[in-house]
């Protein structure tokens, strides 16, 4: 289908102007011009060759040709194209007598689990059981309005809307693709298969990304389930304990699992202490945003984050079109405000994590854009300043703040802290005034323009006021949100509110299960830049419910890039996020983990795939790390038997040790 | 993008018409001009007829993409709203009329799909299959059944030996919803029931699809993929996270007799059964709603068995008739499936069970004097009494003789057929040359002696068919008898019944004990279902099936029981109301020895209205095997029970056949 979509715009685009003409002439014109060409030919062997003949002659030859290719296409053998690819690892480690014994669970992370639709409005009509999220999308562009109105929760209980259904889809199919061609666990599903996984001995822990942790359970009982199956397939594979494989979000939703299956009903599942112990062999948590990741920030303030904001990536001409009204990314901002689970992703630990105004663990960090041509479309620039290299390195002797998670404008992010205009935020708090925007959207419709250039006037925000920020312009989600999640370190983690479940998705206020065998694999890219810090500006427009802030791209220098601070990660997760809890937090016996779970860092470092590779057998980008041959290798060793030690223990490229020393918390 | 391109142009479509008509000629003029300069030139344009096709084509494919582009554009009522205009209002489907009734979720339900309508795809396999790992092998398109035919019906097979996996093919069961809720694009299986479920509030957490690998005996499916554990663990998890509701469990055709195993299994101690306890069943099950249940087997088996002929055994063959006459295969379509069919351990459980006490011997059967109710078929009005004589001699058919050879056998009082014993004879030694080994079935392990035999004996009831099945492929039945019993128990306390191969037998289990437990016998009625076959000897070839159905044998009348070889009784097209009723008639009702807990039995039939017309579909009062599960009233039924009504609540019984005095005809030790 996809083919011959793509067929028909060609056509299209060739033919734009001479379609509705040829349409309406083809029921008398073509036997009538077919009659006089015959008699031409046969006449004076001359011809009329109309114009819409021509258009027609064209379609038909390409639409031959396009059979033509089509048909051999399909007559040429299947493995044609696979004799000159490498040897998947799966069919490697098969040869060398490795076969699956631990079961496998995989938790997929945000975004990329696929919905479905149970109940819907009218406009929704035939789309039952569709996919409404993944796939192809065919939905969101026929019918836009009608898809955000369904993909959106209700706005008070972060739960269905009344009357609407949407459901995660189970089993492997929920998170194989994203869309069709753009894998996400299917090469690692299809190399486990290699080695003998399947239906039994594999589970797809698909749940609503959308939903906070909890929700997952009181609506879908999501965790019941999943606890229920680990425990089936513990029993049913000659009692071997399961290997976890979260990815992305699905960590944290991993580590209120862990949580949530030790804690007493009704508000645990009741597996008692031990639990984890009995079931669990190892957590291989793939990019795992343990400690939050900044783009969520950007992503909650202006909807403007690259990948939580998968949409705009997607579909970057959908924003600026006029579609949706212009709205687009208020539309955006809206339903991804209605997601609690968004809100887990902030950054955790506050500032001894994140950095305070003038200090944070990267800040040895250095910018290294061009030797390493990380972006690809400034390599060529490369060439002719090779010269110049040296230049911007000396500069970056005046430290990148990146503490500053936000700041209003690019001097605020690179003034020292005590030339900074403060304003306590609890001034700010005052006057939040009704505006007068008819249907309110965004909760910026509430927000008096006064205000808003009061909040950017305290120019620079560290990740724990930057949720302090979002407190006063997002009121209502936050209230919603922090009802189930949390963001702080605990002092003193036996202090009985810890039991609540909100706190359970944040490692810095829990303990890990007592379970000293079960291992703990932090598995993630570096390499690539990865967004730590913005610059922010007032954005222009005054109309109602438009969003008032927006990225400052025009900002550049040093790690600043289009208004955006860079570090090392896996160009969603920065090392500190993804790295620091095995790297440190959870490394011997901490009061984290007191039982002293081993823990392990397995870093790889991101190679750019060549052209005809596509996604690359060597990525560390968040996603396309899923099709990492060293990651799939390390993940079915484990998957067959093997311990952390035995597959090398740590494994490191970044700086992740050394930032984790500057990190300074109580252990 | 090219769709929104599209979408513009159709509001300036019409508009323009009348100002761009004269344009093209306009433009052929000055084509024409151009072309009388080119003939100047002295370059003459021909169009060749490579030319008109391209021009043919383009037309063809624009106005194609014009009429794809409405389609795509017009709203999604629009259908059903020319339906509407033509044939009446629908009435609304159940789900929204329960719904409207305030009927809200209340018991998780399970789906327990029949052999054939699951999905399976490929796991591992050959190099052959290279490309289709996690791709669908048996439902949906069947596109590679036509790619690439041999080394599909390699990977379909099952291991001749063991019944399981052959070495290097792992071929499993689609888990979920979407294993069976349609079987080909556009042919529901479970959709209709699903959706109307949902309207009600259903969704997955209360929905579950115990979708099992079709192929495999039952125990197998629990030894080689763990089913039945999974099966158990998740209606407990159901139960569980749905407030303690006890699940109602739908099985469907062959599932109905995975799940009477699956419930012996459940509460037998580990590891032969799955250590449940004693009351298990009481615990978790609310009613168990079987449609078109073969409770004791269907004689269609015993034709697919012996000739591959059946038509839902061997569906390969009703999907696609035009593949077995051709030349795909080399002639050998046939014999490649009862290859691979037999290799199907699941095959054998549909064999007749109960023998001679159940369905009839030499001279009688429950369903003697049985004629079809012709007016119900719509096709002729006019029923003349003559007709209803003629019909009134056919009553004979001896429906005991599930085999007979040649019509005057099959109809001959039983002192006039000379039989010749079979048993023991010299089976002689096969001629046929190697060619055959392509396509091996155990027929030519087997020589002219032993099929002249086989004929000699002339009549076979439903006893003497498991020692015929046994004679002509004694491989396959020594697999099969591994797993199935066909017998009835004499004494049910006998301790040789706690071995799983009698768990699928109603007549060699009882019941759990599980008083509250509900269970219904929900199945369509009205429809000729195969029940006995006449049988003739093929002209001999050299890789052929020696057995053929006489489709020479038939009726006077239009409306005799035997037709194309094939007696027929009443039933859903598949099933005999004798076999899908009997045991909820009477078998179980009450307190019996195979209900010692007198768990409450209900027969619910439906009669077959075929649908008044094409746009129906495959119709909503339809009482067809599988299209039952679109049927309006018993989609009612499952929602009413779903939501909490009892059997009572329903109606109790709702009978249209003589189910319950065949039933008293049968003389079974209750």
């Amino acid at each position: 289908m996809a083919s011959v979509l793509r067929f028909r715009k060609l056509c299209l685009t060739t033919l734009r102007s001479y379609e509705p003409s040829e349409i309406t002439l083809k029921d008398n014109k073509p036997k009538v011009d077919k009659k006089q060409e015959k008699s031409q030919v046969i006449g004076n062997k001359k011809v009329r060759w109309g114009c819409v003949n021509s258009c027609c002659w064209f379609i038909g030859c390409v639409c031959t040709t396009w059979w033509l290719l089509l048909f051999v296409y399909h007559c040429v053998p299947v493995n044609l194209g696979g004799l000159n690819g490498p040897e998947p690892p799966g069919v490697r480690l098969k040869n060398e007598g490795l076969t699956a014994l631990h079961p496998v669970v995989l938790i997929p992370g945000i975004v990329t689990g696929g919905l479905e639709l149970w109940e819907g409005r009218p406009c929704s009509q035939g789309l039952f059981r569709k996919r409404v999220w993944g796939g192809s999308f065919a939905e969101a562009l026929k019918r836009p309005l009608c898809w955000l109105e369904h993909l959106s929760l209700d706005n008070e209980t972060g739960l269905d809307p009344p009357g609407i259904r949407v459901r995660p889809i189970p089993g492997l199919v929920g998170a194989d693709y994203f869309a069709p061609g753009y894998f996400v666990w299917a090469v690692l599903i299809e190399n486990l298969a290699h080695i003998g996984y399947e239906g039994k001995n594999m589970y797809m822990a698909s749940y609503d990304w959308r939903l906070s942790f909890q929700n997952t359970e009181i609506r879908d009982q999501t965790l019941s389930r999943l606890k229920a199956n680990i425990e089936l397939m513990y029993a049913t594979n000659g009692n071997k304990k399961v290997v976890v494989l979260p990815h992305s979000m699905g960590v944290n939703f991993f580590i209120h699992f862990l949580k949530w299956v030790e804690a007493p009903p009704p508000m645990g599942g009741g597996g008692g202490p031990g639990w984890c112990a009995k079931y669990i062999k190892s957590i291989m948590n793939i990019g795992p945003a343990f400690l939050g990741i900044p783009k969520a920030v950007s992503t909650m303030l202006s909807a403007e984050g690259r990948e939580v904001a998968f949409i705009r990536a997607m579909d970057p001409g959908l924003l600026d079109s006029e579609i949706l009204g212009l709205k687009t990314l208020e539309h955006v901002m809206r339903i991804s405000r209605t997601w609690d689970s968004i809100i887990s992703l902030l950054p955790k630990g506050g500032e001894p994590i994140w950095g305070d105004l003038d200090s944070a663990p990267e800040d040895e960090h250095r910018c290294d854009f061009e030797t390493k041509s990380y972006f690809q479309s400034t390599s060529r620039e490369n060439n002719n300043s090779r010269n110049k290299v040296t230049r911007p390195q000396i500069e970056i002797n005046e430290r990148t703040k990146y503490g500053r998670i936000i700041s209003f404008g690019k001097t605020a992010s690179e003034q020292h802290s005590s030339k900074l205009h403060k304003l306590a935020l609890v001034e700010l708090m005052q006057a939040i005034s009704n505006a007068t925007c008819g249907e309110v959207w965004t909760e910026y419709g509430k927000i008096n323009r006064n205000n808003i250039q009061m909040l950017a006037d305290n120019k620079a925000y560290t990740a724990e006021s930057a949720i302090d920020l979002l407190r006063l312009v997002a009121p209502k989600l936050m209230q919603r949100a922090e009802a189930h999640l949390s963001h702080g370190i605990a002092t003193d983690l036996d202090d009985p509110k810890y039991a609540h479940y909100k706190y359970w998705s944040n490692p810095l206020e829990t303990k890990l299960p007592d379970a000293p065998d079960m291992e703990i694999y932090s598995l993630y890219g570096v390499g690539i830049p990865t967004e730590r810090a913005y610059v922010y500006k007032l954005s222009p427009a005054d109309r109602c419910n438009s969003i008032p802030f927006r990225i400052d791209s025009s900002a550049e220098g040093g790690c600043l890039r289009r208004g955006v601070y860079y570090v090392d990660g896996d160009e969603s997760v920065p090392v500190i996020s993804a790295g620091y809890m095995c790297a440190k937090g959870w490394r011997g016996k901490t009061r984290f983990n007191p039982s002293g779970s081993p823990t392990y860092i397995r870093e790889y470092q991101h190679k750019a795939p060549s052209l005809l590779e596509g996604r690359g057998l060597e990525s560390g980008g968040h996603v396309d790390i899923m099709g990492n041959v060293a990651l799939i290798e390390d993940v079915l060793r484990v998957a067959a038997g093997a311990s952390g030690e035995e597959i090398g223990g740590d494994r490191i490229y970044s700086d992740i040790l050394k930032m984790s020393e500057r990190v300074k918390i109580e252990l | 993008m090219a769709l929104l391109r599209r979408r513009k142009q159709p509001d300036s479509d019409p508009h323009p018409d009348p100002d761009q008509d004269p344009k093209p000629d306009e433009e052929d003029d000055k084509e024409q001009k151009a072309s009388k300069k080119s003939n100047k030139n002295g370059k003459i344009k021909n169009y060749s007829c490579l030319d008109n096709c391209c021009w043919f084509v383009g037309c063809v494919c624009s106005v194609w993409w014009l009429l794809l582009f409405l389609y795509n554009a017009m709203p999604a009522s629009f259908p059903q709203f020319v339906t509407e205009a033509i044939s009446g209002p629908f009435p609304d489907p159940p789900g929204v009329k329960c719904l409207k009734e305030g009927l809200k979720a209340k018991h998780p339900v399970v789906f327990v799909p029949g052999i054939v309508t699951g999905g399976l795809e490929l796991w591992e396999g050959h190099q052959c299959m290279d490309g289709l790992f996690r791709k669908r092998l048996w439902g949906g398109t069947f596109g590679e059944v036509y790619k690439r035919p041999s080394c599909w019906v390699q990977h379909m097979s099952l291991d001749n030996k063991t019944g399981m996996d052959p070495p290097g093919i792992r071929v499993r069961p689609v888990s979920g919803l979407v294993a069976a809720d349609y079987f080909a694009p556009g042919y529901f299986v479970w959709a209709v029931l699903i959706a109307n479920l949902a309207r009600v509030g259903y969704e997955e957490k209360n929905m579950y699809m115990a979708a099992y690998d079709w192929r495999l005996s039952f125990q197998n499916t629990e030894v080689r993929d763990q089913t039945l554990s999974r099966i158990k663990s998740n209606i407990e998890l159901m139960v569980a996270t749905n407030g303690g509701k006890k699940a109602v469990i739908i099985p469907h055709s062959m599932g109905v007799i995975y799940f009477l195993h699956f419930m012996k299994w459940v509460e037998a101690p580990a590891p032969m059964g799955g250590g449940g306890g004693p009351d298990w069943c009481a615990k978790h099950i609310k009613a168990v709603m079987n449609i078109g249940g073969p409770f004791l087997g269907v004689p269609k088996a015993v034709a697919g068995l012996f000739s591959a002929e059946a038509k839902d055994i061997a569906s390969v063959r009703a999907l696609a008739p035009g593949v077995l006459d051709s030349d795909l295969f080399q002639i050998q379509t046939l014999q490649h499936v009862m290859r691979m069919s037999r290799t199907w351990d699941s095959t054998m459980s549909m064999i007749p069970k109960g023998g001679d006490t159940i369905w009839g011997g030499l001279n009688w059967s429950p369903e003697e004097g049985y004629s079809p109710r012709r007016s119900k078929h719509g096709k002729n009005d006019t029923e003349s009494p003559t007709v209803s004589d003629s019909a009134s001699e056919v009553t004979h058919a001896n429906y005991g003789r599930i085999v007979s050879f040649g019509r005057d056998v099959a109809e001959a009082p039983s002192s006039e057929i000379e039989r010749i014993e079979f048993r023991g004879a010299v089976k002689g030694i096969n001629v046929a040359n190697n060619t055959c080994r392509a396509v091996w079935t155990e027929y030519h392990d087997m020589g002219f002696g032993g099929i002249k035999a086989v004929a000699e004996y002339k009549v076979y009831t439903a006893g003497e068919i498991v020692e015929l099945l046994e004679f002509v492929a004694p491989k396959m039945m020594e697999r099969g008898s591994a797993h199935f019993s066909y017998g009835i128990a004499d004494n049910l306390d006998d301790p040789k019944y706690t071995h799983y191969k009698y768990w699928s037998n109603p007549l060699e289990t009882k019941l759990p004990n599980a008083p509250d437990m509900e269970i219904y016998s929900m199945y369509g009625v009205g429809i000729p279902t195969e029940r006995a076959y006449v049988y003739k000897l093929t002209p001999a070839a050299e890789c052929y099936i020696p057995f053929q159905i006489d489709t020479s044998a038939k009726d006077k009348g239009e409306d005799g029981c035997l037709k194309d070889g094939v007696y027929t009784v009443d039933g859903d097209e598949t099933v005999p109301a004798l076999s899908a009723g009997y045991m909820c008639a009477k078998g179980w009702r009450g307190k019996t020895r195979f209900n010692p807990s007198g768990i409450k039995t209900y027969v619910r039939e439906y009669d077959h209205n075929p649908p008044s017309n094409f746009l129906e579909g495959r119709g909503t009062q339809s009482g067809a095997h599988v299209d039952i599960m679109g049927n309006f009233q018993l989609i009612e039924d499952v929602i009413r029970v779903a939501a909490g009504a009892t059997g009572e609540e329903l109606g109790g019984d709702q009978v249209y056949t003589g189910i319950f005095e065949w039933s008293e005809k049968i003389n079974l030790k209750l």
